[in-house]
């Protein structure tokens, strides 16, 4: 991610939270996403099963990923794809920008990545002349409003059919306006289709890559995708290192748990598996197939046993779906390219806790989004660490970049007082004491802070005259 | 889960202990009424979750050491909040992981159930209904929900009593917004959270909110009397208990 630009959490959630008709297109948007989830697991020990399944083979290949990667590097060669290796977003744009220069190319085509999200691809092309057109159905709407991604399957989720229509309305030359569906898709294919002809590279991201057989697996509903990757002449893959699986046979329950926990589809219309360039007797596909592998800080997350799981995800995005919080703000207030529960674990670690910690705050730690998770990543226990790590600066090799930026004397003080208090059964029953004692006056004093925020929505609960010790001991209950 | 036994550790947690004690009570007289012999360290505090969660684990500890101490005899220990039971559940035998005490905070752990899946599946508690006809509407924390999985036992004791009609919320997995320090350091998240979930409440027309965590109570009960909303909330333990004494 190459702008870490310094995001103002409390400014965006504000406004997400005060934007009405944002709420109401993200909550419908996601009601109908998890209705048909939840229809499509519907047998809860079937889908138990094949969680176990989806998580043993992500773990298995996480275990095992630098031979993986070798060996996808070696298979993929072997077929004709030439594979390139990058440590950073620059990097890899810069490879792809090489690749796109050797070919002339003014114009690219590009099927959904949030790969090249990450790597603000469009925008580092764009300032050396190339034009990337968006042609996922979703990112193209976006694009047409100059936005990002607000969801990572739903790119143009928080938006609703008439907010599409009145952009195609303005934003299209001589598109009138209309809000029936079918239209809308027309006009924009008619648009895409010219500009699939014309374009000269075309760029997609990568689901799944089969170590085995060094294939390219690509999900997809629209065909857009499909024709990014054979209608140019050059096509450039770009995905995350940790995308790697070990064998073909990995890639059918996968596909399953990721079609079905994204849009609550058995199988999607388009599914592509890619295993070479054009061959010399074969009449269409691209002449030349490059992959580009980004590492930007996964290897690093990966050499720690917990932060690790975080590489199991297949970026089906149902843990947003089922994020309370997600569901209220959307995608932009993260103010990230990666938003919600996954967001929420996967940010602060590539972009250090000192930029995007606070991300790690934004959750009552419910655990809608563990429970839904497909590949059982333990979304809590890590975020969880990520607030640990926030506060404590760590004496290991693992700890996540910008630990121990929040180190704060007085909120530490604060804590350390609560554990004399806690730990100290006198201490504690004086506490109580006097606290029941001052209750009915608490309100007459200056209210702090921390009460003030949680009067704005909320009455106060009041101390009890007699803590339960109290109650207990004058019951005569024993204190064995 | 262990066979009826006589004596039990009751751990009444810190929010119950300093703000709602006769819902704490409550929980303590619904044993005793099965005949258990109810022990209550005086010993005890907090489960060391706010700390925990916020990101202290060393305080956590020093809390949670605490515990292990004030509750040394092989009893059961029932806890009344899904949320603290899940700390001292699942959560202390890996904040303990690596110190000595992690045999004793696993054999602790494994001591510790929820009130209402003790009393459902140990006890077999069977409830006469004394009071009036009443509809309420139940609210399930996310850890009774998730962590304890408690939530039908819960349910299944108000569905007993004849005449509570219990609707259900619309929402009911929904967080209330509550998660402790999340409620101050995201004060707006959370209040718009809680605030959905009133409307929700609303919505069933019921006269009373029950659930059987103190913390999302004391959220909900909040923001209804801010409101001033005229639905009451109250502690499932508190509520079976006054239905059948009548
Ligand atoms: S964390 Fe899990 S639920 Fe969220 S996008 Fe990744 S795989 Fe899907």
């Amino acid at each position: 991610m190459a702008n870490p630009v310094t995001v103002d959490f409390p400014r965006n959630f504000t406004k997400a939270l005060n934007d009405g008709q944002l709420r109401r297109n993200l909550r419908a948007a996601m009601d109908t996403l998890g209705l048909r989830r939840r229809n499509l697991f519907s047998d809860p020990e079937a889908f138990e099963q094949l969680r176990a399944r989806g998580d043993a083979i992500r773990r298995r290949a996480l275990s095992k990923l630098p031979q993986l990667l070798e060996q996808l590097e070696r298979k993929c060669t072997e077929n004709g794809i030439q594979v390139h290796w990058a440590e950073t977003p620059d990097e890899a744009n810069r490879i792809c920008l090489e690749i796109m220069q050797r070919h002339n190319a003014t114009r690219v085509i590009k099927g959904k990545s949030m790969v090249s999200e990450e790597m603000h691809l469009n925008h580092f092309l764009e300032e050396r002349g190339i034009e990337a057109l968006e042609t996922d159905l979703g990112e193209y709407i976006i694009q047409l409003d100059h936005e990002t991604p607000s969801h990572i399957i739903v790119p143009a989720i928080h938006k609703n059919r008439d907010q599409i229509a009145r952009l195609f309305h303005e934003k299209i030359p001589n598109t009138p306006y209309t809000e029936v569906v079918e239209e809308l898709n027309a006009i924009a294919r008619k648009i895409l289709r010219e500009k699939f002809f014309a374009g000269e590279v075309g760029v997609s991201g990568v689901n799944f890559a089969v170590a085995e057989t060094g294939t390219l697996c690509l999900v997809e509903n629209e065909g857009n995708g499909r024709m990014c990757t054979t209608a140019p002449p050059v096509h450039i893959a770009v995905m995350g290192l940790e995308k790697v699986v070990e064998r073909l046979e990995d890639v059918p329950p996968l596909l399953r748990l990721l079609t079905g926990s994204a849009t609550g589809q058995l199988i999607t219309t388009y599914f592509n598996m890619i295993s070479s360039p054009r061959k010399p007797d074969e009449k269409d596909g691209p002449k030349e197939v490059h992959l580009v592998l980004l590492d930007n800080g996964r290897t690093q997350i990966w050499a720690d046993p917990e932060l690790r799981q975080t590489l199991k995800c297949i970026r089906c995005g149902t843990c947003l779906n089922h994020c309370p919080v997600y569901t209220r703000l959307g995608g932009h207030a993260y103010g990230y390219v990666y938003p919600g529960p996954i967001g929420s674990i996967l940010t602060p670690q590539l972009e250090g806790l000192e930029n995007a910690g606070a991300m790690a705050t934004a959750s009552t730690f419910c655990g809608a989004c563990e429970e839904v998770c497909p590949v059982k990543i333990p979304i809590v226990d890590i975020l969880r660490r990520l607030r640990i790590e926030a506060y404590n600066k760590v004496d290991s090799p693992h700890a996540v970049k910008g630990h121990g930026y929040k180190v704060n004397a007085m909120e530490s003080l604060t804590w350390k007082g609560w554990a004399l208090s806690n730990a100290t059964p006198w201490v504690n029953a004086l506490n109580a004491k006097l606290l029941g004692l001052l209750g009915p006056q608490l309100p007459r004093l200056p209210a702090p802070d921390i009460v003030k925020k949680w009067t704005q929505s909320r009455t106060l609960p009041k101390f009890a005259s007699k803590s339960l010790h109290v109650l207990a001991k004058e019951k005569g209950l024993s204190d064995e | 889960m262990p066979t009826r036994p006589e004596k039990v550790y009751y751990f009444g947690t810190c929010l119950i202990d300093l703000c709602y004690p006769q819902a704490g009570m409550a929980g303590i007289e619904l044993l005793r009424r099965e005949g258990i012999q109810v022990i209550y360290p005086q010993q005890q505090s907090c489960c060391g979750q706010p700390a925990y969660n916020s990101g202290f684990p060393e305080e956590a500890k020093k809390v949670a050491r605490q515990q292990l101490k004030a509750f040394p005899k092989d009893y059961p220990i029932i806890v009344p909040s899904g949320s603290c039971g899940g700390m001292l559940k699942h959560h202390y035998p890996k904040l303990f992981a690596d110190a000595p005490e992690a045999a004793e905070a696993q054999r602790f752990s494994e001591r510790v159930f929820e009130l209402s899946e003790f009393l459902v599946r140990v006890l077999d508690i069977k409830l006469e209904d004394q009071g009036q006809p009443i509809k309420v509407t139940w609210h399930s924390s996310c850890s009774a929900l998730r962590e304890m999985r408690v939530i039908e036992y819960s349910k299944s004791l108000v569905r007993q009593l004849k005449n509570v009609e219990m609707i259900e919320l619309q929402r009911e997995r929904e967080c209330c917004g509550f998660g402790g320090s999340f409620s101050v350091k995201q004060a707006d998240l959370s209040s718009a959270m809680v605030a959905d979930k009133v409307t929700d409440i609303e919505q069933t027309g019921a006269s009373l909110l029950l659930s059987g965590d103190c913390g999302c109570l004391m959220n909900i009960g909040g923001a209804l009397e801010h409101r001033q909303i005229p639905i009451p909330v109250k502690h499932v333990a508190e509520f079976i208990l006054e239905r059948a004494h009548g």
